[in-house]
């Protein structure tokens, strides 16, 4: 079965930094795929590259099938491909609920009196019902968390990727983040989930890739490569750096 | 009494001010683009409606039914075809290329209607006047422009924050490239954002041009009372917008009853003062 979203021999560099040299990933459909790597390996590069606002120096992007290489972000995230942000970016002057609907709206292209319905429902299962007419400027970081969430699936993904949504939660929010990224996965959306918190990652992903001087490293089974010499070699580094 | 009636007009005129303000303010807001050709694209839309009421024979309120569709066009395919490809990180270039478009369409004015001054011609409805007090009259035009402005204001804050246009305006706004990852298709809402600002531009350049003569080399000075209007009021609010307008109308009324000369000097004193006192302007939006 080809995979529903494949980076092809993708290669980047900022200045004399290569974060991406000649990576390939696949993302079969209905898989969760986890990805790890120190910090400044080139993780969330990767995103910027598969959603369009990092243009690749070279390589493909394939999406169900097409080159969408050069296909502009909001016609990716129409396809079905969305993101939530390491760093929490909502609509700061719009409330929760807008922030919604203006995902659900144009990322699915939908009448914006078809969506209300729908982003109730998403805020509800995110646990932001009761800040609906917050405005999301004024959110906790947990809150922004879910509104990232709540937003990439308002678009109605094919392909949803998380950039380290656990990080800074305490350990109750973060198992309530974990059954609600099993329940979205359970509803057929394909995942790539970048996270330090590697306990949270285990707990969903189908694969784990390690990724380190702009190179897979390390695929497979999640708990053999959590477990293997070239992730203990990295992380050991890290440790010897702090 | 004297004064009061200086004070009234001077707010009726605002209304005006805060219609060439207003289509600034938007664009600035959705897009951080300043058009420095705003002032000549008013002085268009009245030469447009010139041709419209010769050549169709009616009278220039009545213009606007087409005048305003076709400022929106052009402002929709000048953002898509020529403005969007300007705009990046880097406020400079859509300056300079707006600069360039203001000289462009002023000397083409004067190229096709030369620089004589026009007027358009509103008819009876010109000296319609109602009393208010013994010694205070209203011209019906003036109350007619000063209610268009309030509705177009309030109208552009109904968009804002109760349609899907207007929330896709704030989104893009507030970060283009995250709007664009939530499917907004930002080159077509900047163009959107700038044909509703050329659609203000028609309705307050055919005011403009009933109330005074008006010829090619016009343009700047209400680029500069719309500047100024929207820096009083605060940048990102329609209705402080309005206030700023209307200050400033208030200011230059009462100017020129001091001495003629000073109906510009007073306004833009004002517009000083505000800026040293509060630059935010006096009603800034609570920012995000
Ligand atoms: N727009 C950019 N311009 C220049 N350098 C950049 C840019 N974006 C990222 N980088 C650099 O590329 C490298 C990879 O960044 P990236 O954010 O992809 O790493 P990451 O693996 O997500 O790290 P983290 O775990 O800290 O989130 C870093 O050295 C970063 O400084
Ligand atoms: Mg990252």
């Amino acid at each position: 079965m080809a995979p529903i979203l494949a980076l092809e021999n993708i290669s980047k560099r900022f200045g004399a930094v290569i974060v991406a040299d000649s990576v390939d990933l696949a993302l079969n459909d209905g898989e969760a795929l986890g990805i790890i790597g120190p910090n400044g390996a080139g993780k969330t590069t990767l995103f910027g590259i598969a959603t369009g606002t990092v243009a690749p120096d070279a390589g493909r992007v394939v999406f169900s099938g097409e080159d969408i290489t050069r296909l502009q972000p909001e016609r990716r995230c129409r396809r079905g491909l969305a993101r939530s942000f390491q760093i929490p970016q909502p609509f700061s002057g719009m409330t929760v609920f807008e922030n919604v609907v203006v995902a659900a709206a144009f990322g699915a292209n939908e009448r914006e009196n078809a969506v209300y319905h729908r982003c109730a429902e998403l805020l509800e299962r995110c646990g932001l019902a009761d800040k609906a007419n917050t405005r999301a400027g004024g959110l906790t970081l947990l809150d922004r968390k879910r509104l990232e969430l709540a937003r990439a699936l308002a678009t109605k993904p094919r392909v949803l990727l998380l950039d380290e949504v656990a990080g800074g939660l305490t350990e109750h929010e973060c198992s309530a983040l974990v059954a609600l990224i099993k329940d979205v996965r359970a509803s057929g959306i394909s995942i790539i989930w970048i996270e330090h918190v590697v306990h949270a990652l285990l707990a969903v992903i189908d694969r784990l890739l390690v990724l380190h001087g702009g190179k897979f490293i390390a695929a497979g089974d999640p708990h053999t490569v959590i477990r293997s010499q070239e992730v203990a070699e990295i992380y050991m580094g890290i440790d010897a750096d702090a | 009494m004297q004064w009061f009636n200086v004070v009234l007009q001077g707010v009726l005129i605002g209304g005006l001010y805060a219609m060439f303000a207003a289509g600034l303010s938007l664009i600035f807001g959705v897009m951080r683009l300043v058009n420095i050709a705003h002032g000549d694209l008013i002085v268009l839309a009245a030469y447009i409606s010139l041709i419209v009421t010769q050549a169709m024979g009616v009278d220039p309120l009545t213009s606007l039914l087409l005048v305003v569709p076709v400022m929106a066009l052009i402002g929709y395919a000048l953002q898509r075809g020529l403005l969007n490809r300007t705009l990046g990180e880097d406020l400079l270039p859509p300056l300079l290329v707006t600069f360039g478009l203001s000289i462009i369409i002023q000397n083409g004015l004067l190229e096709l209607f030369t620089a004589d001054s026009r007027r358009l011609q509103a008819g009876t409805i010109e000296i319609l006047t109602f009393q208010v007090t013994q010694s205070v009259w209203v011209g019906a035009l003036p109350l007619i422009q000063f209610g268009v402005a309030v509705a177009a204001v309030a109208g552009l804050q109904a968009l804002f924050y109760k349609t899907a246009l207007g929330r896709a305006f704030r989104a893009t706004s507030d970060d283009q490239s995250v709007a664009q990852l939530m499917g907004l298709d930002t080159r077509h809402v900047f163009a959107m954002a700038m044909a509703l600002s050329l659609a203000i531009v028609a309705i307050a350049g055919v005011f403009l041009a009933i109330r005074t003569n008006f010829d090619p080399a016009i343009g700047s000075a209400r680029l500069i009372f719309g500047f100024e209007a929207v820096i009083i009021g605060g940048l990102g609010s329609m209705w402080g917008t309005l206030a700023g307008g209307i200050i400033l109308g208030i200011s230059q009324a009462i100017g020129a009853q001091i001495d003629p000369g000073w109906q510009l000097l007073a306004g833009h004193i004002v517009f000083l003062a505000i800026l040293a006192v509060r630059p935010q302007g006096l009603f800034p939006k609570v920012s995000g």
